[in-house]
């Protein structure tokens, strides 16, 4: 009888019937894409996306060159050059990410000792030359300052597990 | 001069006219087959498929051929420029010229000849020279494998369909496509065609179909996991649109041969008067539309063939099976007409 089963099941193709059924049946259930530009999805708040440098809430940049950051780089994507300013203060003069170097491992930002360089969430950064991806001192400052509320927002979520 | 004009211009420009009736919507069908052809495997693949371009990405079709168009043709320093040429040519335009035979409507058809169906048989057998054409001239290994394989598959599956064709032949007693889709008419409606008393011989058929446009589950030419793209990988811009046209055209031609030999062609499938009412082309072209959707269910359900197993069912299954369903229609027919006195 397991011959005749066998042989039935095979000339009457129940295994192709049932296999095009189920696609038939997913063919009516609600698509699962995620439109992208349009949508996105959530993003962890330890997500490590564009560099920033941050300010304190006096406008005073927080990055006192200690380089430490550069020297954790296993990328040497960074570059810090650095001086004592007219007031005393130590800050940096040149300060340059190499987005192209750079593997988005987040040491620079566990290095920091005054939480100034970060990743932030920002993820769309994509330009149309290479050049445009070496980050400078402004550039890494302007993206502090455009993503400042994002970032102390996720390093306030994060905060309890460090 | 007159005379010039009436017998031979006039008649000319008729043609020309009655043949951009039918290719015109012919290549509009085959772009959005392409755009169906996403739609359908997004929706069995819980995608939404093309929806950036247009309404629905229903300009997707067009932005597609617009990008084709405006590419470069490469074209290999080793290969065999005409020939490489030729062959995308070929292809397209034997997936064109063959549309002069299929009747769209009762008494509406390019060319009613009374070996249609040979016709029909012998312009898609040619397809593969196209695809050997198109092989050979690359000078690529990758499209020289795919070249030859799709040759062998589609000698192969060809056999079998050349005898379901018989099959139908025999019952419909005629090889005008026009007489083929008349002698399913009857009351029954989609009953009387010829797919239910030749259900085996339709699943073969259908099955064979899809082997000899390459399509999955018999897209071994293509395999684009072992040979890249096959038979056109060397090919780019408006030579490699010529092959998809050509190939896509191919699907809707099988799909139309599939809708008149088992499906009824024009005819309505339910004989009374709603129904009637509608016009027969409207009727081909949902059937036509149904075989295609089936193409591409079958594309999103199977896994791709094995070559060995390919060629298995071809020669060991098919031709065995339909052969056999020949014999076995052609004594019932003889057994038929000779008890009902009409004669053997």
């Amino acid at each position: 009888m397991a011959f005749l089963d066998r042989g039935a099941r095979s000339l009457l193709l129940s295994e192709l019937v049932s296999g095009l059924a189920l696609t038939f049946r997913h063919m009516f259930r609600p698509a699962v894409t995620l439109n992208y530009p349009y949508e996105k999805g959530p993003i962890s708040p330890r997500f490590r996306g564009e560099h920033a440098l941050r300010r304190y809430a006096s406008g005073e940049e927080r990055c006192i060159a200690c380089k430490l950051c550069e020297a954790v780089c296993p990328a040497l994507a960074i570059t810090i050059e650095a001086e004592p300013r007219d007031d005393g203060s130590r800050r940096t003069t040149r300060y340059d990410i190499d987005m192209t170097k750079c593997i988005y491992c987040g040491f620079c930002q566990e290095a920091c000792p005054v939480d100034a360089i970060v990743e932030g969430p920002n993820f769309e950064f994509a330009t149309e030359t290479r050049e445009e991806l070496f980050y400078n001192k402004d550039k890494l400052l302007s993206n502090g300052d455009r993503w400042e509320a994002e970032i102390a927002n996720n390093l306030a979520l994060d905060a309890p597990y460090r | 001069m007159a005379n010039l004009l009436n017998n031979y211009l006039l008649p000319l420009i008729i043609i020309v006219l009655e043949i951009l009736a039918i290719v015109v919507p012919l290549l509009v069908a085959v772009a959005y087959l392409t755009y169906f052809e996403r739609k359908v495997l997004a929706a069995a693949q819980l995608r939404k498929g093309p929806n950036v371009v247009g309404p629905f990405g229903l300009l997707q079709p067009l932005a597609d051929g617009l990008k084709l168009m405006m590419k470069e043709t490469v074209i290999p320093s080793g290969a065999n420029r005409v020939v490489f040429i030729a062959a995308p040519i070929l292809t397209f335009t034997l997936s064109l010229i063959a549309w002069a035979v299929i009747p769209i409507q009762a008494g509406v058809v390019l060319a009613d000849i009374n070996v249609g169906i040979l016709y029909l048989f012998a312009i898609s057998s040619l397809g593969v020279y196209g695809i050997i054409m198109a092989g050979w001239s690359s000078n690529s290994k990758y499209a020289f494998l795919g070249a030859l394989r799709s040759a062998a598959q589609m000698v192969s599956y060809e056999v079998s369909m050349g005898f379901v064709i018989v099959t139908v032949l025999l019952c419909a007693g005629s090889l005008n496509l026009s007489a083929i889709v008349n002698s399913q008419a009857g009351s029954y409606g989609l009953l009387n065609w010829y797919w239910l008393p030749l259900l085996p011989m339709f699943v073969v058929f259908f099955i064979s179909v899809l082997a000899e446009t390459n399509r999955s589950p018999f897209d071994l030419p293509e395999g684009e996991s072992e040979l890249v793209a096959g038979f056109f990988v060397e090919y780019s811009a408006m030579t490699f649109a010529l092959f998809f046209l050509g190939e896509y055209g191919n699907m809707i031609l099988m799909s139309a041969m599939t809708s008149i030999l088992f499906l009824g062609g024009w005819l309505s499938p339910l004989p009374f008067a709603p129904f009637t009412w509608i016009p027969g082309f409207v009727w081909l072209f949902a059937k036509i539309a149904f075989v295609l959707f089936c193409f591409l269910w079958v594309r999103a359900t199977f896994p791709r063939f094995r070559y060995d197993q390919l060629m298995r069912l071809g020669w060991k299954v098919f031709l065995p099976l339909s052969l056999g369903w020949l014999v076995l229609t052609a004594g019932v027919l003889t057994a038929i007409r000779t008890w009902s006195g009409t004669g053997g």
